[in-house]
């Protein structure tokens, strides 16, 4: 028995306009990128794509993807590598204080990024050291840290311990049990990981702008610095173009990973 | 077994090295540094003095951001919650076919930049915006209503930035109320509101929580919805630190807000991980 039929419609009424809510913002952008005025306003005059043409020669923007590109890039392939050695021991170990040291490689989610910033901003101060990319480059592997060690732990959990076991037995050395029977076991969740640590990377802001230096800036440092001006169509169009990139790389990923693990 | 002994640690050797020198030694810096001098040239002076705390509670200025972190942090949750809570309940009872496209469909902004999604409500609110544009166009006004900076904003951001992972942390409790027990309430004579009141919302209610901690965490250390959508009048703690140690360069005085921001989470997340364990907080990650 469902409920009464108006309070079922009601419910999906209700979603729809949540989904309207968070939608409807992102959908203006996409439209006012096409706005060939110099201000991103209602009544849109036309239809044009001027505004992806200047962002295309636009060499700050272009050297800024470029950073972005090789920083997501890193960043996930370290934390995917620390992480999981982790989750492997995690998962198939018991040990004093495993409870207190998960809890800790988790803490990134829960200190404020502004916090984050400011500490490793202090510390290589007090190193004496400049910024630099690889200050950039460790932040980010910090931050993204927890989210690949939690889904390369709920993989690994449900890899059943018999395999390992069995290549134990018949005379595998445990590095050669990890490569030829976990490894491949646990590649989706490892690529998957990789994926939310990229975009993660890609993505964040406020601790970056405790970090990134003048030539290393990041696509959002970037469009955080245009902000300051005013909202143009430019950054529409900008802002269209990530939206673009950040659904494709997900779905293109899935499909990689689906294509990957089948094989 | 002796081998498996130390091969727990080595193997978790380069994350905790990682966490160790990346996180627990930076944030004892700051610390440190929040009990130190500011010199009139700029520099921090080693000292063990409480001034910097003393100067934040001192003026009403600095309590009076902190105290609009909080309240924001609270509405934001309230309003994530009453927002998240039927779309979830909807995922969960719906039985369309389109249900696993809604679910993912919820996820994407997740995928989209937070800072294009806090700027593209400048293009909703502005004076220019969409949503004067419309209700002018129908004559519902004549002049454009200031929408924009103002802590209204702020809040739009806010949960548009907020509102999937209180979804998603409420479905994933709801996903796993065995179906049974609401069977059994319904053949004892309940009613369906009744089986929600009585079986349904007591079962999501690890869920609801888990959500309105991350949300409150992730609110009270915002940096950007402030900045980008707000007024002079809605800086936010986030906002205070940031215009400390970058613009001021007050180190010792950032660090001190910093340590009270800290502190302030940390009583919220122990009251939390007390009674409830902290672990329920990542579930929806794991799914």
């Amino acid at each position: 028995m469902k409920l009464p039929f108006s309070g079922w419609s009601l419910i999906r009424l209700y979603t729809i306009l949540v989904y309207l809510f968070m939608f409807l913002p992102i959908v203006v952008v996409i439209i006012l990128s096409f706005n060939p005025q110099q201000f991103a306003s209602f009544p849109m005059q036309g239809f044009s794509l001027k505004w992806y043409v200047q962002l295309a020669q636009n060499e700050a923007i272009l050297r800024a993807f470029k950073n972005s590109l090789v920083l997501g890039t890193l960043t996930a392939l370290i934390a995917s590598a620390i992480a999981v050695p982790a989750a492997m021991a995690f998962v198939r170990y018991s040990f004093r204080g495993k409870n207190t040291l998960n809890t800790l490689l988790l803490a990134p989610i829960m200190i404020p990024e502004v916090v984050l910033g400011v500490a490793l901003l202090l510390f290589i101060r007090w190193l004496q050291q400049p910024k630099s990319f690889a200050l950039l480059l460790a932040g980010h592997v910090i931050l993204t840290l927890p989210y690949v060690l939690l889904i390369v732990q709920a993989r690994m959990v449900s890899i059943k311990r018999v395999y390992e076991e069995a290549a134990l037995s018949l005379g595998a050395s445990p590095f050669q049990t990890f490569k030829e029977v976990t490894l491949p076991l646990l590649m989706p969740a490892v690529l998957a990981g990789m994926l939310f640590s990229f975009t993660i990377s890609f993505d964040d802001i406020t601790a970056t702008l405790f970090w990134a230096t003048a030539e290393h800036q990041t696509v959002p440092v970037r469009i955080f610095g245009m902000l300051r001006h005013s909202i143009s169509p430019e950054i529409n169009a900008l802002g269209t173009v990530m939206i673009v990139f950040t659904i494709m790389t997900p779905l293109l990923a899935g499909y990689c990973i689906r294509r990957f693990s089948k094989s | 077994m002796k081998e498996s002994r130390w091969r727990p640690w080595l193997l978790l050797s380069p994350s905790l090295t990682a966490i160790f020198f990346l996180l627990v030694v930076p944030v004892l810096f700051v610390v440190v540094y929040s009990f130190w001098l500011r010199a009139p040239t700029g520099a921090a002076i080693p000292a063990f003095q409480f001034g910097n705390y003393a100067r934040f509670f001192e003026d009403l200025f600095y309590p009076t951001i902190l105290f609009r972190t909080l309240r924001v942090s609270v509405i934001c949750v309230l309003l994530c919650l009453i927002m998240g809570y039927i779309p979830a309940y909807f995922f969960y009872r719906s039985t369309s076919r389109y249900r696993q496209a809604l679910i993912l469909l919820i996820m994407v902004p997740f995928w989209i930049s937070f800072i294009i999604r806090t700027m593209s409500w400048i293009n909703i609110l502005g004076a220019n915006g969409f949503l004067n544009y419309t209700l002018m166009r129908f004559g519902i006004i004549t002049e454009p209503l200031s929408l924009l900076y103002n802590e209204a904003a702020v809040l739009m951001g806010l949960i548009q930035y907020l509102l999937p992972f209180m979804i998603l942390n409420i479905y994933v409790s709801l996903e796993a109320i065995d179906k049974n027990l609401l069977e059994a309430a319904r053949s004892m004579g309940c009613n369906e509101w009744q089986a929600f009141r009585e079986v349904t919302l007591p079962l999501s209610l690890p869920g609801v929580s888990a959500g309105c901690l991350l949300v409150f965490v992730l609110t009270a250390g915002t940096y950007l919805p402030p900045m980008i959508l707000g007024g002079p009048g809605n800086e936010m703690i986030a906002n205070l630190i940031f215009n400390r140690v970058i613009g001021t360069l007050d180190w010792p005085f950032g660090s001190a807000i910093s340590v009270i921001l800290l502190l302030l989470l940390g009583c919220i997340v122990w009251t939390y991980n007390h009674y409830l364990g902290i672990n329920t907080l990542f579930k929806a990650f794991k799914s």
